[in-house]
């Protein structure tokens, strides 16, 4: 066990765990963020998403020790209480079937958009295809993200 | 769920108080459901130490379990069912709010908690709104009835002397003079009796309204539950956190069908916080102070095990060839009209194809997982079973504590379908806490939920038909043989996995089903004959087969319409025509004029898609890229479907894209439509999943689909670009009473795979009759027919 330092969601957090220890199951256990889920553990599905520094990354397959910089979760994606707009698009395209998915699908989508604010369809599809779905909700999120994408354009 | 109903949970003492006391004004409900954020100041949840119980179930015959008015002036609906996201609890809402007159966006619904709800037994069966939203209904106008009553009271008026509107009662002839509910009633119980044996048959006295009253049913308000699934605050099963709470992970038999000789404890001796090494018979678990903890030591814990002395089962290449020469266990009693084998004799054309189907599994995107809390003689689960009363029952019966001491506190969940119907892990996690006297959360690995959850069973299907001169068909004979000896029922304490490892099972297995497919389709001669076919090992094995999303329809209905749309092409008959003449050469109908509503969904299917007459395949392009259309319908219950799919089919990979969906669907009366059309999509897109993908592999020993490199399933790249659905919604016959409303979501499952095969056969003249059409399979029959 040690002490790890994180910035999460604008705040520094320090836990005292194996430095080992996947970052999912400190997120989780140790400090009670819950957008992240656990699919696999294997770094297939992407229910356990975050963003390190803008980028969505497999919180499964990340040491905590290896996290450099600041994590952004599902709960900190809101800004001064307004829903991120990729959050929005969710609610009103009425995404989510069960919703187990949804933290890796929206954090996807939300990196996507930082990095190209206007994809394509093509890269819509390419980005989200590592981002599973067994309720199959595909087609309400890629028109979210399209949403999205034109709720920034025009805002 | 929102954060209201998980705190309305937590309020389930004041809830219980509320429905014991009588008469007097209990404040407890709104204010504990209004108290305190659960959810503490450091971010993490506040854990209730639980009450020692008992937890009665509540009276489904008292109007006080169902509806609870606040002094507010607003409702909450405590129903009997889970929403496995679908949107149920919203629909819920829309009708009982229409039936009690209340503003919809002033109720809210609890559900799932089996001592705080009625018991309705939770979801299944696509039957939410045909069958549990009629008791929903009746109660709902019974309050309306008891609250007018009471108005006419207060105000010295008879009651048709009354106007009412979202929750406001006036006097028509002064409207100045006026309550709310809450002022009526706010807070107070109803103390009304209802009747009925059952509680599908609760009522009151009050008569339900005609569909053209109703105000909230037909329209869309969003989902309640989605705003707190996409911010982030919804609060799931896999989040529970409890005081002194351990984490449990299993050790599954490498071999199906092994025997535990001997557990090493020393091999995990260095893991820390291991907390206890638990085995009975052939159960294994680890149970540790942390999550990793128990992932480390179920890794390394070392196991000795025997293998049978026999295979479990053939290999999954060998499994038809199994089927095929398997002696039935059962055969189901033959359907049938006319005489099939003089039809077929006499008939001037006859084919004959073969379909297979293997088997599929639920796959949830997030693997089982219960947590259990045994403090104070009590157990309390938190389990996103969709069958939480189920789970109750099960959970006493196999633990053997009275059934009242024993709740089950129903939470969002991954992806269902079927798969909680039978909740391992709930059973797992009671068990468990029950040895250890402290709450312990289990969580399954993703490869023992992808080798070991249910499974929809095999389908091996012989088909004949039989041509008239002119291209009528004059016979049709259907012959299954279903892979689903042992079928699970609904969280049986004598068959869930634990209860098969630890050797508290049942002697005999179920005899299992075989189905055939459903629709209304004249033919002269006709018969459909089922068989059930076991596999060698039957117990403890992970090829158990359970309720998989319309748990045959899928299969039976690749092989049916299939097979009707390779008639069609030998009759050199559109499709579409040709199906409309088999619909429409039947002259009886049922009550729910399934024949007539057949004939309106099939051609509203045809006219969504744009559809053109001519016999299938179709003319064939010259490029690599050859494109393709395909009709399929089915119906389940009294809800009827088409789907057409469109096709590219790429001639050197094999790959299939479906690019367009269309679906009409008729299932009565639509409460939310927009609810509606999503579940449909849903449904497509896990049927589209099962026809390109999935397909559970084994060797002779183990399941080898094991995560979701070997278990490959739909993604995004396979999005068609455009699904259409029509919501037919109706009787064609306009002087004929409305529909009520029937079931959605299962039926949509049913044609899918057909669909894309008769695409794939019209894109190219080659018919895939083996599940899944994966590239490698397509490329391969292509090849072979020189395509
Ligand atoms: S849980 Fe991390 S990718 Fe699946
Ligand atoms: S919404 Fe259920 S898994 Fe995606």
């Amino acid at each position: 066990m040690a002490d790890v330092t994180l910035n999460l969601n604008g705040r520094r957090r320090t836990v005292d765990v194996d430095p080992a220890t996947p970052l999912l199951y400190v997120l989780r256990n140790d400090l009670d963020v819950h957008g992240p889920r656990f699919g696999c553990g294997l770094g297939q599905c992407g229910a356990c998403t975050v963003l390190i520094n803008g980028t969505a990354t497999r919180s499964c397959m990340t040491p905590v020790s290896a996290v450099r910089g600041e994590i952004t979760t599902l709960e900190g994606l809101a800004k001064d209480g307004r829903l991120h707009p990729v959050q929005q698009a969710w609610i009103d395209e009425q995404v989510p079937a069960c919703g187990y998915c949804q933290n890796g699908q929206m954090l996807t989508a939300a990196a996507l958009l930082q990095r190209n604010p206007r994809p394509t369809d093509e890269q819509i599809r390419a980005a989200m295809a590592p981002v599973l779905c067994r309720c199959f909700t595909y087609y309400r999120i890629q028109a979210a993200v399209r949403r999205a994408a034109n709720a920034a354009a025009t805002a | 769920m929102t954060i209201d109903d998980l705190l309305d949970r937590f309020a389930a003492p004041s809830r219980r108080e509320f429905l014991k006391t009588s008469g007097r004004l209990v404040v407890g409900v709104a204010a504990a459901a209004h108290a305190g954020p659960l959810v503490t100041a450091a971010g993490g949840r506040a854990a209730l130490a639980q009450g020692a119980g008992p937890y009665p179930d509540p009276d489904f015959r008292q109007l006080d379990s169902w509806i609870v008015i606040h002094q507010d002036n607003t409702a909450t609906f405590y129903v009997g069912k889970t929403d496995l996201g679908q949107g149920t609890g919203t629909a819920f809402r829309q009708i009982m709010s229409d039936e009690l007159d209340m503003a919809f966006d002033r109720t809210t619904c609890i559900m799932g908690i089996t001592d705080v709800t009625v018991d309705q037994g939770g979801s299944g069966g696509s039957d939410a709104l045909q069958v549990d939203g009629w008791p929903m209904r009746r109660v709902a106008a019974e309050a309306r009835r008891v609250l007018l009553d009471m108005a006419a009271e207060r105000f010295g008026v008879p009651s048709d002397q009354l106007a009412v509107n979202d929750g406001v009662v006036w006097v028509t002839a002064d409207p100045s003079r006026r309550f709310t509910y809450g002022d009526l009633i706010g807070g107070r119980r109803f103390d009304v009796t209802l009747t009925g044996r059952t509680i599908n048959e609760t009522t009151g006295v009050a008569p339900i309204k005609p569909v053209q009253a109703l105000k909230y049913a037909g329209t869309s308000p969003p989902r309640d539950d989605i705003p707190a699934k996409v911010d982030g605050s919804a609060r799931w099963a896999v989040d529970v956190k409890l005081p002194g709470m351990v984490h449990a992970r299993h050790v599954r038999p490498p071999i199906a069908g092994a025997t535990v000789v001997g557990v090493d404890e020393s091999s995990v001796r260095d893991v820390p916080g291991l907390v206890r090494i638990v085995r009975e018979r052939n159960y294994v678990a680890v149970v540790c102070e942390r999550e990793e903890q128990a992932i480390a030591a179920a890794t390394r814990l070392k196991v000795d095990w025997r293998a049978p002395a026999t295979a479990p089962f053939p290999a999954s290449d060998d499994l038809f060839t199994y089927m095929r020469r398997t002696t039935p266990t059962r055969s189901v009693d033959p359907q049938a009209t006319g005489d099939v084998e003089a039809g077929l004799a006499g008939a001037a054309a006859r084919i004959e194809a073969e379909y297979e189907v293997p088997f599929q599994g639920h796959t949830a995107i997030g693997p089982a997982h219960a947590t259990a809390d045994p403090s104070n003689g009590q157990l309390t689960i938190y389990s996103n079973d969709m069958k939480s009363y189920g789970l109750r029952d099960g959970v006493a019966r196999f633990l053997d504590i009275p059934r009242d001491r024993v709740r089950v506190v129903w939470m969002h969940g991954p992806q269902a379908y079927g798969r909680t119907a039978a909740d391992d892990a709930g059973f797992e996690a009671a068990y468990l806490a029950q040895r250890l006297g402290r709450p312990v959360r289990v969580q399954w690995s993703r490869a023992e939920e992808t080798a070991w959850d249910t499974k929809g069973p095999a389908y091996l299907v012989r088909m004949r038909g039989g041509l008239d001169a002119r291209g009528n068909l004059m016979a049709l004979d259907y012959e299954a043989r279903a892979a689903d000896y042992g079928h699970l029922g609904y969280n049986e304490h004598d068959t869930v996995l634990v209860a098969q490892l630890t050797g508290r099972r049942r002697a005999t297995p179920a005899p299992g089903g075989a189905a055939a497919p459903s629709d209304m389709y004249a033919v002269p001669n006709r018969r459909a004959a089922m068989h059930v076919v076991p596999l060698p090992l039957v117990w403890e094995t992970p090829l158990r087969t359970g309720n998989l999303r319309d748990p045959n329809g899928p299969q039976v209905t690749f092989a049916g319409e299939s097979f009707i749309d390779e008639l069609a092409a030998a009759a050199k008959t559109d499709p579409v025509e040709f199906r409309l003449r088999l619909l429409a050469a039947g002259t009886g109908d049922d009550a729910g004029v399934r024949r007539a509503r057949s004939i309106a969904v099939v051609k509203a299917a045809a006219e969504e898609y744009g559809w053109r007459a001519r016999p299938s395949p179709g003319p064939r392009a010259s490029g690599d890229t050859l494109t393709g259309r395909g009709f399929a319908y089915a119906f389940r219950n009294q809800t009827i479907v088409a789907q057409i799919a469109e096709v590219e089919v790429n001639r050197r990979t094999g790959r299939v894209w479906v690019r367009r969906l269309v679906c009409a669907h008729d299932c009565g009366l639509v409460i939310n439509p927009e609810a509606l059309r999503r579940t449909l999509e849903g449904a497509m897109m896990h049927s589209l999943s099962r026809a390109l993908y999935e397909e559970v592999t084994f060797d002779t020993e183990k399941v080898t689909s094991v995560d979701w490199r070997t278990s490959p399933t739909l993604t995004h790249l396979d999005t068609p670009a455009a699904i259409d659905v029509v919501l037919v919604n109706g009787d064609p016959n306009p002087n004929r009473p409305d529909l009520p409303h029937y079931g959605a979501g299962e039926a949509a499952c049913k044609p899918l795979i057909a669909a894309v095969a008769n695409a794939i056969f019209d894109a190219t003249g080659v018919r895939i009759r083996r599940v899944p059409f994966r590239p490698a399979r397509v490329a391969a029959a292509l090849q072979a027919a020189r395509v």
